[in-house]
């Protein structure tokens, strides 16, 4: 093989972000709670351990947790975005190629090189991401993304220990001739990536039951049976390689709305509803054409010439996860524009560019990477509304509706946003 | 997740450099007369690229207190933090002691290593084998607003 594949899992993610401004809570269990202190979506070891379900309802759970004295956050998605991008950086330093799959885990290519040296190309890269963005990472390398995905559940197995550094272990690398055949064995064919519930029943009555059974099906077969997805999968089985990583689509597409103001414009509620009502016009044309955006820009301008002194400006911000969602959209649009509104000059344009569109296409991803199915249900009756009742009859209060108060999410214990906020930054004593 | 009711998930922050764009725009031509330095424009100077060498491991930290003052840092201060660097015999560090982030000067002893307060009256914290973990990272620089 020319390069090996090799799957980077962020150990218990949230949890390990709040523990690198918190040191005090390495020690002790810790859950984050979805959107609205709602349910249970990080949990740290011992919080596992206690049998404590992803997706538990906090409120079934809160005396439990109360008596084993566990620290309950509120999500902080501002913390945890900035640092997934910080660890995906340190990543791509070592990997040929990195194709970030999910908020918490990436796809590498890496040398094909032998099995001890491959163990030792993971463990460095578990230091080092554990020293320079203090999150324990798991690692699972095999030849193919399919035996890199096996091998990461196989890294699962290893018990790991609740801390910051990256246990010993938590790192597995596909074994090749008998040794993986051994290991194939024991991998249930309805834990592969991509085998879905139907896909496991159907080969249980073909007697199919582990992935190494699978993969020496024929292949007439498994085209039969599986398509050719299936026939991909047992291919990939075997040591050749039939998925590529992705790379972030080229396409430069971009969206842009905007107008001139007819009078004369100054101050920032003004500007702020017009930018809202382009952010908002912008997001219902990338969902009536199936798009979805990475990246959002904010221009300003005024008047060329003349009194006061010209003054125009851009921000912009990248959407991870990408998005089309209106609430999103001009929620960021605002804070862009605070970044480069200045007082008095008088304004004559604004609007906003959306770059980085691509299809929204549904993928098997993470469990908080995609749309709320509520949030898509919203928007399209959203899109309905407006188009069969005219234009601007529903709208977001943040475009524009005189006297409504920003409204806030309930998320009582969120931590700071360490990273991003120069207000939140992390607080240092020098007091003995 | 059904209980997730249909609002706004928070994504992440901008980048800085992105966030914030020095604008860069031209000079203006009042009638066709280009400045002479028009050429000479190449980029603005970014204290970033100063302060930050490694931008995926740095961080920046605010300093509460004033155990640190003969090392240059008071209260208030920022810190930029690079959790990258080595600590080695003198380094300024951020280190997590008894759950909380703390300033002060690594020094490495014949015996064991220590951490050090530099101002009168705080006395050094020897740092045992088992707390591997306990230096946060490197302070490389000192943000310190002066009036």
């Amino acid at each position: 093989m020319d390069t090996a594949f090799a799957l980077v899992d962020c150990e218990n993610f949230y949890v390990s972000c709040e523990r690198v401004f918190e040191p005090s809570l390495r020690t002790r269990p810790v859950v984050v709670l979805s959107n609205n202190d709602g349910c249970v979506i990080a949990r740290s070891q011992a919080v596992k351990d206690a049998g404590i379900p992803m997706g538990a309802p906090y409120f079934q759970w809160e005396e439990r947790l109360d008596a084993m004295g566990a620290a309950v956050r509120s999500s902080n998605y501002a913390l945890y975005g900035d640092m997934s991008r910080r660890v995906m950086h340190e990543l791509e330093q070592v990997a040929l190629r990195l194709e970030r799959y999910s908020i918490d885990e990436a796809f590498l290519t890496l040398p094909a090189l032998e099995r001890d040296e491959l163990y030792a190309v993971a463990q460095q890269l578990q230091r080092r991401v554990a020293r320079r963005q203090g999150v324990p990472i798991r690692v699972g390398i095999g030849p193919t993304k399919t035996l890199a995905k096996v091998a990461d559940e196989k890294a699962k197995g290893n018990r790991p220990v609740d801390t910051t550094l990256p246990p010993p272990g938590r790192v597995y690398v596909c074994p090749d001739g008998e040794a993986r055949t051994a290991m194939l064995r024991t991998v249930p064919v309805a834990e592969l990536w991509g085998i879905g519930a139907a896909w496991a029943e159907t080969l249980h009555e073909h007697g199919v039951e582990t992935a190494e059974q699978l993969r020496q099906q024929p292949d007439s077969w498994l085209r039969r049976v599986l398509t050719v997805v299936g026939l991909r999968l047992a291919t990939e089985l075997r040591g050749l390689p039939c998925l590529e990583l992705e790379d972030v689509p080229a396409t430069r597409k971009s969206l842009i709305r905007s107008r001139s103001f007819s009078g004369r414009v100054t101050d920032e509620p003004t500007l702020r509803e017009a930018v809202g009502k382009h952010a908002q016009r912008a997001a219902e044309k990338l969902r009536a054409e199936g798009l979805v955006a990475g990246y959002l820009e904010v221009f300003i301008t005024t008047k060329r010439f003349g009194e006061p002194p010209h003054y125009a400006n851009a921000a912009g911000g990248t959407l991870r996860p990408v998005t089309h969602h209106t609430p999103i959209l001009l929620r960021h649009a605002r804070r862009l524009l605070r970044i480069i509104y200045r007082d008095s000059p008088t304004y004559k344009k604004a609007g906003v560019i959306l770059q980085q569109l691509r299809p929204e296409t549904p993928r098997q991803g993470h469990l908080f990477d995609d749309p709320d199915p509520d949030d898509v249900a919203l928007m399209d009756a959203v899109d309905q509304l407006n188009r069969t009742m005219g234009r601007g009859t529903v709208g977001f209060a943040a475009a524009g509706v005189r006297g409504e108060r920003d409204w806030t999410m309930k998320r009582e214990q969120r931590s700071p946003h360490y990273t991003t906020q120069w207000s939140d930054l992390p607080v240092a004593k020098a007091e003995g | 997740m059904s209980d997730r009711a249909p609002t706004v998930t928070d994504v992440y922050q901008a980048r800085p450099e992105e966030a914030c764009p020095v604008a860069i725009y031209l000079s203006r031509v009042p009638a066709g007369f280009p400045s002479p330095a028009d050429d000479y424009v190449e980029q603005t100077i970014d204290l970033n690229e100063h302060l930050i060498r490694r931008e995926a491991s740095t961080f920046f930290v605010r300093v509460a207190g004033h155990s640190m003052t003969d090392a240059g840092i008071h209260d208030g201060d920022i810190l930029v933090v690079d959790r990258a660097v080595e600590p080695t015999d003198g380094s300024v560090v951020v280190a997590a002691l008894d759950g909380e982030l703390t300033v002060k000067r690594y020094r490495v002893g014949e015996k064991h290593a220590s951490l050090v307060p530099e101002s009168e009256g705080y006395p050094s914290i020897p740092i045992r084998k088992e707390q591997e973990l306990v230096v946060w990272g490197v302070v490389r620089h000192v943000i310190h607003e002066v009036s």
